[in-house]
């Protein structure tokens, strides 16, 4: 009991709990706008307008080839410093700077949902398509009612994978002051002479967000496969 | 087959990859053998300027940069048998108590947490917290005034909150992850004052591309007095490495090295510090 407080002390005085909730904050907001866009993404990928689909390719290659951190800053110092963007949140740097990570995050993390989606649509057999189209549906309702619901089953998996990600690179918003896990990571090793003990417990914490994270999908991954 | 090619290809891969590490630690190896016991290893910071920076061609310019090699020229060193590492802020310590240095001057500050583990030589420089403001702007005249105004600093970064807590409780706080971020904002006026040691604000608002945009409001907020960190109970490098302090001093070396440094950004530096007078 001693012991444990003395080991334990250094963490007096910050908000831990704060932290890894603003990056839970972080992640599903961010997640949830990526699933969105990144599903119309796939959809465009996949569609019969030569426009969108050249729009997709090239939104999907561009994107998920700049690195995370250009496309925070430049959300900071381009939209909100240059072109005074605040996304509603009016002036105070808090909400600005967390919105403005989470439509980062969700723009750059949509090309990797698109692009999982896409694998998925290709698991589905062409001939189910031809069949609806033969009905008389039209691409729309094809895309809703016959290829996505299949297609979404088949990539739990994958999309998983994007979402552990997802909650791992929510640390790169630090970059633009949005006080979660990273950053009072960072304010602590400042502050305090416990680096590996510091650095073990945000570990920690982050792989008890990810790791339930990872089984549930993976159960529901087996759960909704659809067998062929 | 197709396996077996994929495989000889990545053993291929591993092989050059190893003999590329071998060649590298050998070359290093040679380096350090054929200096022999002529050469000196000193702890600076590389990424600040005025203080300490690595330009893109690979020197390295400051004001610690000139301190570190007037001291190593007394200790008998030629600037050619220099060898700077960086020491960033977290691993001064260690770097010194391993030896993995000689001796650190990168903007270390004197204080007795980190007197428990190291020595100081100096202080050579006396340093305040303060603030930078846009040249044309006449609105921040105390710290006070920096109520309602938006303040920068760097993540991880002690100076904006203590000021937000002590000074102007109502400053909005702005965190990036690194200073030049700031003076982007400041340059738009995305953020109305930057604040650290003035010195360090001094070598940012004299780069060439920030000269005459910015001042320094001339706030003292505390008190930073650098020292020349040096190994714990060294006596006699701490003896020459003052006695060489006192000498760039009276030789008038470190009033140059401030101008060179500092001049452009209306610095007003203290006179340099008496060796051993640590100002609260």
């Amino acid at each position: 009991m001693e012991a444990r407080e003395i080991v334990f002390d250094f963490l007096e005085g910050y908000d831990l709990l704060g932290a890894f909730w603003v990056t839970v904050k972080l992640t599903v907001y961010s997640a949830l706008g990526a699933l969105i866009w990144g599903t119309l993404l796939a959809g465009m990928r996949v569609g019969p307008v030569p426009l969108m689909r050249g729009f997709g390719t090239a939104y999907v290659n561009i994107v998920r080839n700049i690195p995370l951190t250009v496309i925070i800053v430049f959300a900071s110092l381009g939209l909100f410093q240059t072109l005074q963007v605040t996304l509603g949140g009016g002036d105070n740097f808090e909400t600005v700077n967390f919105r403005l990570a989470v439509l980062s995050l969700a723009l750059y993390t949509a090309a990797f949902v698109c692009e999982a989606l896409r694998s998925g649509i290709n698991t589905v057999p062409a001939g189910q398509a031809e069949a609806a189209r033969a009905l008389g549906l039209s691409f729309t309702q094809v895309l809703r009612l016959i290829i996505l619901p299949q297609a979404f089953r088949s990539v739990v998996n994958p999309l998983a994978n994007v979402l552990i990600a997802l909650t791992k690179n929510t640390t790169v918003a630090a970059a633009i002051g949005v006080v979660e896990a990273a950053y009072l990571m960072k304010d602590m090793i400042e502050a305090e002479a416990q680096l590996i003990l510091i650095s073990a417990i945000f570990a920690f914490g982050f792989i008890c967000l990810t790791l339930p994270t990872g089984l549930v999908l993976g159960w529901v991954s087996k759960k909704v496969a659809v067998k062929r | 087959m197709q396996l077996r090619k994929v495989t000889a290809a990545s053993a291929a891969v591993l092989a050059l990859a190893l003999t590329a590490t071998a060649c590298g630690s050998e070359d290093k190896d040679d380096a350090a053998g054929s200096g022999g016991g002529g050469k000196i290893t000193i702890g600076i910071k590389i990424d600040q300027p005025g203080l300490g920076l690595k330009t893109p061609d690979g020197k390295f310019a400051g004001f610690d940069v000139d301190v570190a090699t007037y001291i190593a020229k007394e200790l008998g060193f030629d600037a050619k048998n220099i060898e700077f590492v960086e020491t960033k802020s977290a691993d001064r310590e260690t770097a010194i108590e391993r030896g993995d240095v000689k001796f650190i001057a990168a903007t270390y500050s004197i204080n007795d947490e980190r007197l428990q583990k190291v020595d100081f030589a100096g202080p050579y420089l006396l340093a305040h917290q303060d603030v930078l403001v846009r040249a044309d702007d006449n609105t921040i005249k105390s710290p006070e005034d920096l109520n309602n105004k938006k303040l920068c600093s760097v993540t991880g970064s002690t100076s904006a909150k203590n000021v937000k807590e002590k000074l102007a409780p109502k400053a909005q706080l702005q965190n990036y992850g690194g200073y030049s971020e700031c003076l982007t904002g400041l340059e738009n006026k995305a953020i109305d004052a930057l604040t650290t040691d003035d010195s360090i604000l001094a070598g940012y608002a004299a780069q060439e591309a920030h000269k005459g945009k910015f001042k320094l409001a001339g706030f003292k907020m505390t008190n930073e007095n650098y020292g020349i960190g040096l190994k714990k109970g060294d006596a006699d490098l701490k003896k020459k490495v003052d006695a060489a302090l006192t000498k760039m001093v009276s030789d008038g070396s470190w009033d140059k090295a401030v101008e060179a440094n500092f001049g452009p950004a209306n610095y007003k530096n203290e006179k340099a510090p008496e060796i051993g007078n640590v100002v609260k």
